[in-house]
């Protein structure tokens, strides 16, 4: 590995360079090498610049898990741009509100989502809309942006990348994360960040060139792109699926590549668990498995410890705005199995009380994150930055208040309490109560709804609404539940839904949600 | 109802349909977002108690379950050939 690697995609080019007829891709029936991937994604890069994208615009990929979306990320670094990958399950509204929100002047996705897409395709900032697969003729012709992706990759092959002007305190992507106003924010973060991060977690993990990454999760949540990110860095190889969906063809796939790394969040590793036909599956190649979004329970902890036995086991926290706080050190698991762990390598955490002042060890308070992995800020949204982001120990330094309630042990050791706001975790997932109560009412026949969450053995929490008709209307559970799927993504749709005559509130009027349950 | 009417009145009436337009025989209904991980977990249910069948966690491919016509041929399979016209 090459000293000095300044910008994140340097990651794909230094291992195209030193390996590149390895298979650094496995997706569904292809197998795509490091020369590939950094020859597509100079192509594309060199076809974003030439229809206008430039330095600091944002890109938005909006597509699922594929080799086009793999390819699309490091293009848009390559064209000096700024990478947003939204999750494909995102309706139209809210990625017309995305679009809105970050202005990209391209937007890269797939002719199977033409669905959402096309309603918002003609925003007049979009210089460029790439896409991938079956493109609609009817669509083609009516807009004159659109340019099938590989048309674009065939335009620009063998041409270098644009010259790249950016420097490592650039911004590299736009994460977007749940707010609990209901309105998503995106985290800004820059090259060094996204450096810094993957150079500690692959530091702890202990990634090597021959590992075997599996990734299921998708790519515009962190933990899922970081699986990439760590993968190209090392020279190693990702087996990239679309979802965990279709259990045996995913864990098929994973014994055949000898897999050595798992990554999953506790509802993967539950519904692991409860698969009766699971020791039939060669698994044994498997190093490390990694849980990051929700808490590792015990039960899950000794399941892992039994499916994979010669495994190391990583119980890990962080935040999307810092990426990652803390790891417990697999041998810590015994003795300590309820904790998150130490501060990631080059990262400091501390607990702090309303005030701002460090607690005592098993004082429980807000913990706070200082090092080069903490975000630069919301994307125009300075109040909620305000809120996150304070003066840390040098001048013009900040360090992230997580929100988050936390302790520490005697020896640094940090344990996860509770969030400070009431985002709903559900299969790993942030559910904002507000953004679902929002919709609902938006649906005729809805006079009121409040959502909360509750324990759920295989999601962690599901979503629960409470809901009030009007006066004679008539909805069902299911009728509710497949409006909400039109307008969220599916993890967000309540999973239980109950009537009510009026919700409880408070003497001011506001509902009052510690009754329900 | 034959077999495959069965199985689209299942999906459309549990699951969200995008565009609310029929999905096609053939569409794959995990590129559609009509199914996910636990949505699948539904489906094998009613597979199971509808047609009285046994579904192992082997046969969770997408060759047997990712689209409406997959689904009536595995169920199909699984039954094995009916006497009697459908």
């Amino acid at each position: 590995m090459r000293s000095a690697v300044p910008q994140l995609q340097d990651y794909l080019t230094v291992s195209a360079e030193r390996l590149p007829e390895k298979v650094a891709l496995v997706c569904g029936a292809r197998r795509v090498s490091y020369r590939e991937l950094e020859e597509s994604s100079n192509a594309l890069a060199w076809g974003l610049a030439a229809r206008g994208v430039a330095r600091g615009d944002r890109v938005i990929i909006f597509a699922d898990n594929t080799v086009e979306t793999v390819v699309a990320f490091w293009a848009a670094l390559k064209a000096n741009a700024v990478a947003v990958l939204v999750n494909p399950l995102t309706k139209a509204d809210r990625l017309g509100y995305l679009l809105a929100d970050c202005r990209p002047t391209a937007l890269i996705t797939d002719g199977h989502l033409e669905g959402v897409w096309k309603k918002v395709a003609q925003a007049p900032h979009l210089k460029v809309l790439v896409v991938s697969g079956r493109v609609n003729p009817v669509l083609r012709a009516g807009i004159s942006t659109l340019v099938a992706f590989d048309e674009l990759i065939t335009e620009g092959v063998s041409r270098p990348a644009p010259p790249s002007l950016n420097i490592d305190i650039d911004l590299a992507s736009i994460v977007y994360t749940s707010g609990s106003t209901g309105d998503p924010k995106g985290v800004m973060l820059t090259h060094c960040n996204m450096l810094t991060a993957a150079t500690s977690i692959s530091s702890y993990l202990g990634i090597l060139e021959d590992d075997v990454i599996l990734n299921t999760l998708p790519l515009a949540f962190d933990y899922g792109l970081y699986q990439m990110i760590m993968a190209f860095r090392q020279g190693a190889r990702l087996i990239l699926e679309r979802s965990f969906t279709y259990l045996a063809e995913v864990l098929k796939v994973a014994s055949a590549e000898r897999i050595t790394g798992l990554p999953g969040v506790p509802t993967i590793f539950a519904i692991l668990a409860e698969m009766k036909s699971l020791g039939s599956f060669d698994l044994s190649s498997v190093r490390f498995v990694t849980n990051t979004a929700a808490a590792l329970s015990l039960k899950h902890i000794d399941f892992l410890k039994r499916a994979f036995p010669g495994a190391r086991i990583y119980s890990m926290y962080g935040l999307t705005e810092c990426k990652r706080c803390t790891y417990l050190p697999p041998e810590d698991i015994e003795r300590k199995p309820t904790s998150v762990g130490i501060a990631i390598p080059n990262t400091e955490v501390w607990v702090v009380d309303d005030q701002g002042n460090r607690v005592a060890p098993g004082v429980v308070g807000q913990l706070v994150v200082r090092g080069a992995t903490v975000m630069k800020g919301y994307w125009k949204k300075p109040e909620a930055t305000a809120k996150k982001l304070k003066p840390g120990l040098l001048p013009g330094e900040q360090v992230l208040w997580t929100g988050d309630y936390c302790k520490m042990d005697e020896e640094g050791y940090v344990y996860f309490v509770g969030r400070m706001d009431d985002i709903i975790k559900s299969r790993g997932e942030k559910v904002a109560p507000k953004e679902v109560e929002n919709i609902l009412v938006s649906l005729p026949g809805i006079r009121e709804a409040a959502v909360i969450g509750v324990s759920d053995d295989l999601l962690g929490e599901a979503v629960k609404a409470f809901v009030v008709l009007e006066a004679g209307a008539q909805l069902t559970a299911k009728e509710i539940q497949n409006y909400c799927q039109s307008k969220l993504e599916n993890f967000k749709v309540p999973k239980v839904i109950e009537f009510m005559a009026e919700l409880p509130k408070t003497d001011t009027g506001k509902v009052k949600k510690t009754g329900l349950q | 109802m034959d077999l495959k009417s069965q199985i689209r009145a299942f999906i459309t009436k549990n699951f969200y349909v995008p565009d609310g337009a029929t999905i096609a025989d053939e569409a794959s209904l995990l590129d559609q977002g009509v199914i996910d991980s636990t949505g699948v977990l539904e489906v094998i249910g009613f597979l199971e108690d509808n047609f009285h069948l046994k579904i192992e966690d082997t046969e969770m491919l997408p060759e047997n379950l990712d689209s409406i016509d997959r689904l009536t041929a595995f169920v199909e399979r699984k039954r094995g050939p009916s006497p009697l016209p459908e």
